[in-house]
């Protein structure tokens, strides 16, 4: 038999892009929510971390009244891109990046945090502008936590089946990401396939946990 | 010349107090802001600085003004020309004690950093991290990383307060050595007359905000001298009964007294009160350790 790696490679895509688009996103977020004084900051806090509780079918619901034809942004979308949000890439991609958003914001903030306010005040009053203390000194001093959101975010949406099943569609080479092909394996009784790509996400989740924890060791030795 | 006019309305422990400071400062001398934590030192140091900012005031430093809060002038630290060394360094830990050093140049001259490195005894730490300096060492850091940001003033937060005696010796002369090489003008924060009387040109006793005294530190520490006494002021320790009298033990900065009180004086005296202790008539024995 041939395992078709489709799927796999689909998911390793997904994660990858989700990942690249959360790095933009959640460092401007997760500096904002580590800097303000708001008095919103607690409603905005649990706004981004809503993913972490709703189940995955409540969030992948919502985003199929959205991302539908008669939804608002599916609508908008449509019109920009030409085709249907809904049962796309580009819609389970936007869907992993807010159910995604929290494993990726949680760490960058922590790590923001946990940067010494005197260091960016000395970078500042070494003449150094915001951004080059930003890229200098305030992001190289938490790699552990950039390296961690990263990871978490990418294994998140590796592992993510619930939003996917409700506005994926499982069709091949578009949304058919490996959790969703193990599910219609086994609905269809093929368990020796289903086994073989169960495994493969087990081994590939544990080595990219295990090696997140050895790196995160070394950096903190550091 | 520098001129610091400030007000600015702060709270401390016992409650909200008002800061506010006159002060004058010639070039290439030393001044010191003395007085107990929590009285302002550093947020004035830190207004100087821009990192934090004057309800009303007035900052002007070579003709140049940096606060002016009528004309609502209020440069950002990136543009004030000042050499910060905070008091618990603040040494980016991601960069070697080299990159610190450049990090701080405008310009990037690797022959000034190795003077610099050379002139502050660093050469040989140069690619060090700074978790694996001493105190001292890093202290050295922050001090020439400080010095190659070219200041118009230097800032100095308590620098030598976390360091050992000896260490801080040694660097009290350092800062002096380096003050002079690069005429510089200092600003020192500092709680230890020992370490101000040696440093300073002239010296502001700051209390609850408000500058009490001005002068050198001969003129502000001394001149209880004057009237031939022996004279310190310390602090009751304990005191105890021993048959008729009483004993009391007396911290005098770091070392221990005994002193013999009688009835009378344990009227208005009780172990945690400071007080002056004085010997009239007595030469004291001055000796070489």
């Amino acid at each position: 038999m041939t395992l078709d790696i489709a799927p796999l490679l689909l998911t390793m895509k997904l994660a990858g892009v989700t990942t690249v688009i959360l790095y933009l996103l959640g460092l401007p977020v997760a500096w904002f929510l580590s800097q303000t004084r708001v008095r919103l900051k607690p409603v905005l806090e649990a706004l981004f971390a809503l993913p972490l509780v709703l189940p995955p079918s409540v969030l992948g619901f919502y985003f199929l009244l959205a991302f539908s034809r008669q939804g608002w942004l599916g609508c908008l979308w449509e019109e920009l891109f030409g085709h249907q949000l809904a049962f796309s890439f580009d819609g389970l991609v936007l869907g992993s990046v807010i159910f995604s958003l929290p494993f990726m914001v949680h760490p960058l903030q922590a790590g923001f945090n946990a940067v010494p306010h005197n260091l960016i005040e000395a970078s500042y009053s070494l003449g150094k502008s915001k951004t080059l203390t930003m890229l200098k000194v305030i992001l190289p001093s938490m790699k552990s936590s950039l390296l961690t959101g990263g990871v978490l975010a990418f294994a998140h949406t590796v592992g993510e089946f619930g939003v996917v099943l409700m506005i994926g569609g499982s069709i091949d080479n578009e949304t058919k990401v490996a959790s969703i092909a193990i599910y219609d394996l086994v609905e269809s009784l093929d368990y020796q396939s289903a086994h073989i790509y169960a495994a493969i996400l087990f081994v590939f989740s544990f080595a990219i946990l295990m090696a997140v924890y050895l790196v995160n060791k070394k950096l903190d030795l550091r | 010349m520098i001129r610091i006019t400030v007000e600015k309305r702060l709270s401390g422990a016992n409650g909200p107090f008002t800061l506010s400071a006159d002060l004058q400062m010639q070039p290439e001398s030393i001044l010191t802001l003395y007085g107990k934590s929590g009285t302002g030192k550093t947020t004035l140091l830190r207004m100087l600085a821009g990192l934090e900012k004057p309800d009303s005031g007035r900052i002007e430093v070579n003709g140049v003004t940096w606060f002016d809060s009528e004309s609502g002038i209020n440069l950002p630290p990136q543009k004030r020309r000042v050499g910060m060394v905070f008091q618990d360094y603040a040494l980016f830990p991601t960069m070697t004690v080299r990159e610190n050093l450049l990090f701080a140049q405008e310009k990037k001259d690797p022959r000034k950093v190795n003077e610099m490195l050379e002139l502050t005894g660093l050469l040989a730490l140069c690619d060090r991290y700074p978790e694996t300096l001493s105190g001292g060492q890093r202290q050295r850091v922050a001090l020439a990383r400080a010095i190659l940001r070219t200041p118009d003033i230097l800032l100095l937060d308590e620098p030598l307060s976390a360091l050992d005696q000896k260490t801080r010796g040694q660097l009290q002369d350092e800062i002096l050595k380096v003050h002079r090489r690069f005429k510089l003008s200092t600003l020192l924060v500092s709680h230890d007359k020992q370490e101000v009387f040696k440093l300073s040109d002239s010296v502001a006793v700051i209390k609850n905000g408000r500058i009490t005294r001005k002068g050198s530190p001969h003129e502000v520490f001394l001149d209880r001298l004057t009237s031939n006494k022996f004279s310190f002021i310390s602090t009751i320790l304990s005191i105890r009964r021993v048959d008729c009298i009483y004993l009391a033990v007396i911290g005098t900065g770091n070392e221990l007294v005994e002193v013999v009180l009688s009835e009378r004086d344990m009227a208005d005296l009780k172990p945690g009160d400071e007080v002056l202790v004085a010997s009239k008539a007595f030469n004291p024995i001055v000796m070489k350790l």
